[in-house]
């Protein structure tokens, strides 16, 4: 018996999110007195797996394969679903992200095991097996147990502290040849912009409502966001008047995030835009009127326009990075 | 070619979520039923694709499982157009019972299109669609954020991270959909109100099925510390905080 985390590679590579789900896999592995054990798709550079192994794994798996380039659900859940019966997983944790939300469902079905989603902490208890995850898109949270004897879950991003524990893991690579019936999808094209920061993976997020006016006054937004590292967001109307991209609204039908700062600068807080934000651990909030619900959820706030601010925010930003 | 769209009713999105004092159940008193926005741009996509006629979309069905209560949600998206409706009678918080249930009605009358939201705006499951295309057998496409069929072939794309990916899939299969798929959803107009009284709205009984899980309790996230509030003249202030205080910069 074993707990199974997936954890895939962009190209290679790990981030934050992989070591992430490592620490989580390694922490409920010590709960329930198993090991714990990644498994991976592709080729991840040999430096990558062993760092990855430093976060309490006992031991990662590597499948190679032909064209597992990109995800075909139904190839990778049959994959990673053969490998959880191989090592008799009773917990199989993915990520909440695109990709585990495509693959959980199907790994569920296929291994017989009840699915608790957006999990954002360690199990409430594990005799029954009960999970506290993300309801009512951030309004509430809803106690899940799942009775089956193997349980999957999605860990929500940024939920999870990192626990470095300067382990080595046993790294084991196999050829998997998934079945040619199965492999249905077919990828024509990939549109991406490579070398920017990911909205899902920034630690500090700047968004723009309304308040900006004009998509024309977003310079100092972008200012700010630079300065800080931050990736930009912004709220639902500001992208359905395409003043900025789709990719950047933040809310109940856009991305759902939880940032270590989120900066609200001229967005009113309306409860669809702060069920995708409610996780961040610290909201500021820049707003003209002092009773826009965006404040209840700011731990910091300046009332204000966000046109006049925004500037002598740069500039305090820009002070405090020159020292 | 024939599209069924997974739909699930939900409490309309302004709602203020509350829980019955015990905190086992969601409070409905005064809430407003909606179809889930995401099935309501899923539904509008249907329904563009077969006013098209290049596309040989001829029917669009909507799918719910639940009880006869929440048929008024149907007819709803019966006036916005769709064609026909099925409800399997029975109600239930755990995915794969409800999976089961579509996967069932699917099996017995096949479509070429499925199409499910990426998630409900009520448990946040994001389970349905991936559950309903194992059972069937059919290939899945999640994150999908627009959807065409030219010369019979469905052409997809679906968020990656970064970007997007195009991609062909052959039918049958299930797209689960999100943002980005159609503009706006589409809004009955007072015809569609009058025709959707007598389209066909289909009751199956559903079969067997355990619940691999169960919702035991609600909590609200803990309220957060009064908001310290900074004068707008003196923003360094505020960044003293998030230096010292918070410690996130």
């Amino acid at each position: 018996m074993a707990i199974l985390v997936f954890t895939e590679n962009w190209e290679g590579k790990f981030k934050k999110l992989s070591y992430e789900l490592a620490s989580y896999a390694a922490r409920i592995a010590e709960m329930m007195n198993l090991p714990a054990m990644a498994l991976t798709i592709g080729n991840p550079d040999p430096d990558e797996l062993e760092k990855l192994g430093h976060y309490g794994l006992k031991k990662i798996l590597v499948a190679h394969g032909k064209n597992l380039g990109t995800l075909d659900n139904q190839v990778y859940a049959s994959i990673i679903g053969d490998i959880a019966l191989q090592v008799s997983a009773s917990v199989l944790i993915l990520s909440n992200n695109g990709t585990g939300k495509a693959l959980a469902p199907r790994l569920a079905v296929r291994l017989k095991a009840g699915l608790a989603s957006g999990v954002n902490g360690l199990p409430i208890s594990t005799e029954p097996f009960v999970l506290r995850k993300r309801a009512y898109s951030g309004n509430a949270f809803a106690h899940v147990a799942i009775h089956t004897p193997v349980k999957i879950l999605t860990l929500s991003q940024n939920s999870f502290e990192l626990i470095d524990k300067q382990s080595k893991a046993e790294i084991e690579t196999f050829q998997v040849t998934p079945d040619s019936n199965l492999m249905k999808t077919k990828v024509t094209d990939v549109q991406k912009q490579t070398g920017k920061l990911l909205l899902t993976d920034a630690e500090i997020v700047v968004s723009g409502g309304r308040g900006m006016k004009s998509p024309d006054n977003w310079g100092p937004l972008i200012e700010l966001a630079d300065l800080l590292g931050a990736a930009l967001a912004c709220s639902r109307p500001v992208s359905d008047e395409g003043w900025r991209s789709h990719e950047e609204h933040t809310g109940q039908t856009g991305k759902v995030i939880a940032p270590n700062l989120y900066f609200a600068v001229g967005i009113s807080g309306a409860t669809q835009h702060l069920a995708g934000v409610s996780s961040s651990k610290y909201i500021v909030a820049v707003n003209t009127d002092k009773d826009a619900p965006v404040f209840e959820a700011a731990q910091y706030g300046i009332v204000g326009d966000a046109l006049k601010v925004l500037p002598k925010l740069v500039e305090a930003v820009r002070e405090m990075k020159s020292k | 070619m024939k599209i069924l769209v997974c739909m699930s009713q939900v409490p309309d999105t302004t709602t203020k979520v509350r829980f019955t004092p015990d905190g086992k159940s969601f409070d409905a008193t005064g809430v407003q039923w909606v179809i889930n926005p995401w099935d309501e741009l899923s539904l509008t996509r249907a329904l563009e694709l077969k006013d098209d006629a290049s596309t040989g979309v001829t029917q669009v069905t909507v799918a719910h499982v639940g009880p006869v209560g929440n048929e008024p949600t149907i007819r709803k998206a019966l006036a916005i157009g769709a064609d026909d409706a099925i409800r399997v009678n029975t109600e239930s918080n755990d995915a794969f019972v409800v999976s089961s249930q579509l996967a069932e009605a699917i099996r017995q009358n096949p479509y070429d299109i499925i199409l499910c939201g990426i998630e409900s705006c009520d448990f946040n499951g994001s389970s349905v669609g991936g559950m309903v295309a194992e059972m069937l057998g059919y290939p899945s496409v999640s994150a999908v954020s627009s959807l065409k069929i030219e010369n019979g072939q469905a052409i997809l794309s679906r968020e990656i991270d970064g970007g997007k990916e195009i991609l062909t899939v052959p039918t049958p299969f299930v797209a689960i959909v999100q943002k980005g798929i159609t503009k706006e959803p589409r809004i009955a107009a007072m015809r569609g109100i009058m025709v959707a009284r007598t389209k066909p709205l289909k009751v199956m009984e559903p079969i067997a099925t355990e619940p691999l899980t169960s919702l035991l309790q609600f909590e609200k996230p803990q309220p957060r510390a009064a908001c310290k509030l900074i004068d707008a003249e003196n923003p360094q202030q505020l960044i003293e905080l998030l230096q010292n205080e918070a410690k996130v910069i």
